[in-house]
């Protein structure tokens, strides 16, 4: 089934530099279970792909039931240098929980209303 | 030594909420009071303050907020822990004195040499290459623009004036975290290969960092929680093995709960394997959070390990000059207009003979923040235009500013919102990360 990442998890983004950093916590072990094999790195650049130009790298935090994603090269040049109206990369957090994911029927109880 | 140490924080950023310190104040049940007042670009502009007036250069805010709540800080018994100091730590604390009603009540430690501008020449030619940390590239290319540079020292130096019997300790460019790990290790006596209590400290310090971030602000869940009007600023409860809670004054709003703490503990995060600060490296995947259900959460079992030989020095430097102008336009068709405003706001400039290697068109309203990623976009009824360039010649900026109240009345009708003039050109404080072997740093405390 089709959902949004936001009916499974929250986030919380902001800037490193020139790179962007978004942290993504789920709402259960097992939903966070099922997004580390889902949730690559390579299906977060797509999504990105429009303000991404280096290379997205994920880390897993297991006792937080979370990954954090650095998006390399994502603000214009980051800082006062950036002309982008979101140059610290506050808003991506909202940005990846519109992020469609094809979510299997037997995780449906964890889904968020 | 006592069974627990209480630590807010009430300022996350200078321009956070003026009353958030002056609540936790007047609420008192606290040991420490930390403040950060200190982002990379608010250095060099206290540094270009302090160029123009040697006794600038630091947050005022700061000299008001003791004075209005002097009475409050010395019946509450709380210690203020701040890098108000800026590049004058000695003046900011020379002004505090000038504005106590009685000059003996505070002790103010003042800590110095995290300061390294006037002598970041001197340091060049001794070897050290300050190669940018995140592109590699050389100093020598930015060292004539150089605005300020400061070392992010360790938190030794706050935990010495505290020894030395300061009530306010005001510091420069200490680490953020350190405005809170600082007054553990006075209090608690750790020494600098406690590596899970420096950790512990260290972590505490970065939940409490972003002040409100932790407690209900920036929360995804925003749509949960009934009032963020009178949101209450973090507290965290220490004990001496390094474990601690988070939690709040009582009667505050916002909230703290698994979600909130895991939130903030990622902002900013890069590899949580390894989250360097001058003193220690901390493992974000070791400890355990817990989530009380009562508007606390506790956490437990932080590791760290030993820190580089190296410390992060923050150097700012000009770039060149940036403008930007905004311009409102309604519909019918208003992304089509604001295409069609845009490429006309362009081609005139081009015609005048001005073009820009750096320039951005965004509409906001549209997709300025999240482009093609919000596919829900049903066009909206008004556009804010936003226009920008950049560029190292200042009059090719200025003349892009003037380019764009023509077009309220030489392009389509429908189009507002010019009522703050000419767009101003902003000077491009750019940030240049690096590295100073720790030995060349030796800090100072002078207790006023």
């Amino acid at each position: 089934m089709i959902i949004k990442l936001a009916s499974i998890a929250s986030s919380r983004s902001g800037d490193k530099g020139k790179n962007t950093n978004i942290g993504v916590i789920f709402n259960s072990e097992e939903v966070y279970n099922w997004s580390k094999k889902y949730l690559t790195s390579n299906i977060v650049k797509d999504h990105f792909s429009d303000v991404v130009k280096g290379k997205v790298i994920r880390y897993e935090l297991n006792n937080l039931l979370s990954l954090n994603f650095i998006l390399e090269d994502s603000l214009g040049g980051g800082g006062s240098d950036s002309l982008l109206n979101d140059a610290q990369g506050k808003t991506y957090g909202q940005a990846m929980l519109l992020m469609e994911i094809d979510f299997p029927n037997k995780l449906k109880g964890y889904i968020n209303e | 030594m006592k069974k627990i140490v209480k630590i807010a924080n009430g300022q996350g950023f200078w321009g956070d909420s003026i009353d958030a310190p002056s609540n936790l104040i007047k609420y008192g049940k606290i040991d420490y009071l930390t403040l950060d007042y200190l982002a990379e670009v608010t250095i060099s502009i206290m540094q270009k303050q302090k160029l123009k007036n040697s006794l600038l250069g630091y947050a005022k805010d700061f000299v008001e907020l003791i004075a209005t709540n002097q009475d409050d800080i010395k019946k509450n018994n709380i210690k203020i822990i701040t890098n108000a100091g800026g590049v004058n730590p000695l003046e900011c604390a020379k002004s505090i004195k000038s504005i106590l009603k009685n000059k003996d009540d505070f002790k103010i430690g003042v800590v110095k040499g995290d300061d390294i501008y006037n002598n970041i020449d001197t340091l060049i030619k001794s070897g050290q290459n300050f190669k940018n940390l995140e592109t590699g590239e050389d100093i020598s290319d930015i060292k004539d623009n150089i605005t300020s540079a400061n070392v992010y020292i360790d938190s030794y130096c706050i935990k010495d004036a505290l020894d030395k019997g300061a009530d306010i300790v005001l510091a420069g460019r200490v680490s953020d975290p350190g405005l809170t790990l600082g007054p553990l290790l006075h209090e608690f006596n750790w020494k600098n290969d406690d590596f899970n209590k420096l950790a512990s400290g260290t972590l505490a310090g970065h939940i409490i960092e972003c002040g409100a971030q932790c407690t209900g602000g920036n929360y995804s869940k925003w749509y949960d929680l009934k009032d963020l009007s009178n949101i209450g600023y973090p507290i965290v409860e220490v004990k001496p093995n390094g474990n601690f809670t988070i939690t709040k004054p009582k009667d505050t709003s916002g909230i703290i709960n698994r979600l909130s703490i895991s939130e903030q503990i990622l902002y900013e995060m890069g590899n949580p394997k390894k989250y360097i600060s001058p003193d220690v490296c901390v493992d974000f995947t070791s400890f355990n959070l817990i989530d009380n259900n009562n508007n606390t959460v506790s956490i437990k079992n932080v590791k760290g390990f030993t820190s580089t030989n190296t410390y992060k020095v923050s150097i700012s430097y000009f770039a060149g000059y940036k403008s930007t102008g905004q311009l409102t336009i309604s519909g019918p068709d208003a992304y089509k207009k604001s295409k069609f405003v845009s490429n006309l706001f362009w081609d005139r400039l081009k015609l005048a003979g001005y073009e820009y290697n750096n320039k951005n068109t965004e509409f906001l309203g549209f997709n300025s923040c999240h482009k093609k990623m919000n596919q829900k976009y049903n066009g909206s009824n008004e556009i804010v235009l936003r226009l920008s360039v950049k560029d190292k010649n200042k009059q090719k900026v200025e003349r892009f500013g003037k380019e764009i109240s023509p077009l309220i009345t030489t392009g389509p009708p429908g189009i507002t919102g010019f009522a703050g003039g000419r767009p101003k050109v902003q000077e491009i404080i750019s940030f240049w990360p690096a590295l100073i072997d720790k030995k060349l740093i030796k800090t100072t405390v002078e207790i006023l």
